[in-house]
């Protein structure tokens, strides 16, 4: 067994227990610090897969960024009684069991039945396209325009945010 | 104004330290900034003069806005004049063929069409929505920098030859509509409608990522013109059949059409009336060019059933649930899933009149229904009052001008002739007897016949009822002369159809 495979192995149960902690948390800021010790599993686990680029970007932008947004505003939201949040079982449950118990069904008959060759082993070209100068150079040639087109798309958001949330009105 | 000025001077000093920085440090980067210039010539640039020149627009504008104070006036002559601007390279570009930047956007021919036609959108939205604006207190500039970027948006969803592009273009037309919807802040309906438009409209994305992902999963590529050339000869086709059901999704709801129509009352009825009646042809627009993108040339039948079931669902429901509303922007909001219907038949058809018809019932649609909201949205007072059927009474005696002009242009949605929109249904009707679907259009027909009952009943209103008196506000020059454009282009289109005809034929 390769050094590798212990890691994953290591990595994914942290994941998947993390995952199942944070479900079952009552309290919401607990809640979000096992969501962050799952983002930075999945980060490792990009990074067993060669993908440098979104392993930090993991880091950056979910771990960092958007979990600080999650916790300021769970932390000014102040969502008091958490009993509050306890649900009776109804009719909804119900299917929100069932379609999860498939989906659990889906994954298992996935995984035990014969997988296509190609998922298998990994192949060169993954590690090349997945470092930041190979992102880099297909961004600034071949996808040129959509990467101008997504600057666009945040300026827009940004005005959009500011025309909802600043503007005055007489 | 002067520190803004220094601010922005330091902004730029900023930006220019990173990137020293940065070529010091990554060696890759300068020989990646000589590639961006061997790569890109004029010509490229030149080929998307329309999306160029509507950005360029959007950021004077943006910089009008920040720098300026008192800048609501100046910025709409900029937006007006801009935006003929654009129209000029929309049709200068009309001539060219082929794509560019390595296969991302096709130019000229139908990218150039829809160009023109999301230009002309969007100038009459920005004229009707001044007056609007200015009567609910809240001419501010931010409105049309939104109106621009979401034209942007269209013009890229339009031009699209990757996926990757089109999902772009889609995304950025739909966040500046969420915001635009919401723009009433104070406004509760406001709010429902860019709420429900929000959440409805990113779980409609998603599917339509989802689509993507599966679609370049099987292929390996996002190319538009390869997959479509290539779908026989694929393996995955598992994989693609579902990834082309989800894009499927994703794109109807945009459209409209029934049974992912859910949004579309509540938030044309919510939404600010000009963005209503830019969001049921610009957005609709768009969204059917992504359509005739994907879909026009599929031989499978699947597809075609799925388009059929669309099609036919979406004129049944939208046009009998619009004879039961009382409010005319809701009425028009479920006339507009029954337009969406129509033009489903066309794409059902899958020939060459189909997607001409589609085109000419765009073009069409997009007069009358821009015209429609336009007329509405000058009726209408302060906080929402004027908008039922019951004020609609007796208003061919107090607003002889007005009233005249919407009934030309209900008579025109309702199909009627010498009007535009009899033609647009004709061509898609025919269309849909060239292929065997004779019965479609017999169901469109009778659909439509439906239809005249409610946009009559409105007619029937304004000219054989009294009302009470009720109060309207001033009603601009400009707003009567574009009012006067639509109703002498619309009969214009009904009398010289073959003029449009002709220029669609030119399309390869």
């Amino acid at each position: 067994m390769s050094i590798e495979v212990i890691i994953f192995f290591l990595v994914a149960i942290s994941a998947i227990v993390s995952a199942v902690l944070m479900v079952i948390q009552r309290n919401p800021v607990k809640s979000v610090l096992f969501m962050i010790v799952n983002f930075f599993c999945l980060a490792i686990i990009y990074l067993l897969l060669h993908a440098q680029f979104i392993a930090i970007i993991q880091i950056l932008v979910y771990a960092g960024a958007i979990m600080v947004l999650f916790l300021f505003v769970i932390m000014l939201l102040n969502l008091g009684d958490e009993s509050l949040l306890k649900e009776k079982a109804n009719f909804r449950k119900m299917i929100a069991y069932l379609l999860s118990g498939v989906i659990l069904l889906e994954l298992i008959i996935g995984i035990i039945l014969p997988p296509n060759t190609f998922l298998q082993t990994q192949s060169p070209e993954a590690v090349k396209i997945g470092s930041v100068e190979a992102i880099g150079a297909s961004l600034f040639n071949n996808y040129l325009l959509p990467f101008e087109a997504v600057s666009i798309l945040l300026l827009a958001a940004i005005v959009g945010v500011v025309v909802l949330a600043k503007k005055k009105f007489k | 104004m002067q520190d803004k000025f220094i601010m922005f001077l330091s902004l730029f000093k900023f930006y220019t330290r990173d990137i020293l920085f940065l070529s010091q440090k990554i060696p890759n980067l300068s020989s990646i900034l000589i590639n961006i210039h061997t790569n890109m010539n004029t010509n490229e640039l030149f080929a998307i003069a329309p999306i160029i020149s509507v950005t360029t627009l959007s950021i004077i504008v943006l910089l009008i806005e920040s720098l300026i104070k008192k800048s609501e006036r100046l910025s709409f002559g900029v937006t007006v004049i801009g935006l003929f601007v654009t129209m000029y390279f929309s049709i200068t570009t009309f001539e060219l063929s082929g794509t560019a930047f390595n296969q991302m956007v096709t130019i000229g021919g139908f990218a150039s069409i829809f160009s023109v036609l999301f230009s002309v959108a969007a100038l009459l939205t920005v004229v009707f929505s001044k007056d609007y604006l200015q009567k609910e207190n809240a001419n501010f500039g931010e409105f049309y920098i939104l109106i621009l970027f979401s034209t942007i948006g269209m013009m890229l969803m339009a031009s699209a030859a990757d996926l990757i592009l089109l999902f772009i273009g889609l995304e950025l037309m739909s966040i500046c509509l969420y915001v635009l919807a919401g723009f009433f802040r104070n406004r509760q309906s406001s709010n429902e409608a860019a709420l429900k438009y929000f959440l409805l409209g990113a779980f409609a994305t998603s599917f339509l990522l989802y689509g993507i992902a599966l679609v370049y999963g099987a292929t390996g590529t996002t190319n538009i013109n390869y997959i479509i050339q290539n779908l026989s000869n694929m393996n995955n086709s598992l994989f693609i059949s579902v990834g082309i059901g989800l894009i499927l999704i994703g794109l109807a709801f945009k459209v409209g059409a029934v049974p992912f129509h859910m949004w579309v009352p509540d938030v044309y009825q919510g939404s600010p009336t000009p963005v209503s009646g830019f969001m049921a042809t610009g957005a609709k627009a768009a969204a059917f060019s992504a359509f005739v993108i994907l879909f026009i040339n599929s031989t499978s039948s699947e597809i075609k059933t799925v388009l059929i079931l669309l099609s036919a669902l979406s004129m049944i429901a939208g046009n009998i649930i619009a004879i039961a509303q009382t409010n005319v922007k809701r009425m028009l909001g479920y006339s507009s899933i029954a337009h969406a219907g129509y033009m489903l038949i066309g794409l059902a058809a899958a020939n060459q009149l189909g997607r001409d018809g589609i085109l000419f019932y765009l073009f069409a649609y997009m007069l009358m229904n821009i015209g429609a909201f336009g007329v509405i949205s000058l009726i209408e007072a302060n906080e929402e009052k004027n908008l039922q059927f019951d004020d609609y009474k007796g208003l061919g005696t107090k607003k002889p001008a007005l009233a005249a002009i919407l009934a030309i242009l209900m008579f025109s949605l309702a199909g009627i002739p010498p009007f535009a929109g009899f033609f647009g249904k004709y061509y898609i009707f025919i269309a849909a007897v060239n292929s065997n679907l004779t019965w479609l259009a017999i169901l469109g027909v009778l659909t439509s016949v439906i239809s005249v009952y409610y946009y009559l009943k409105l007619v029937v209103a304004m000219y054989f009822k009294e009302g009470e008196e009720i109060l309207f506000s001033k009603v601009s020059p400009l707003s009567y002369l574009v009012l006067i454009a639509i109703i002498i282009l619309i009969t214009g289109i009904g009398v010289y159809p073959s003029s449009i005809l002709t220029i669609l034929n030119q399309i390869p």
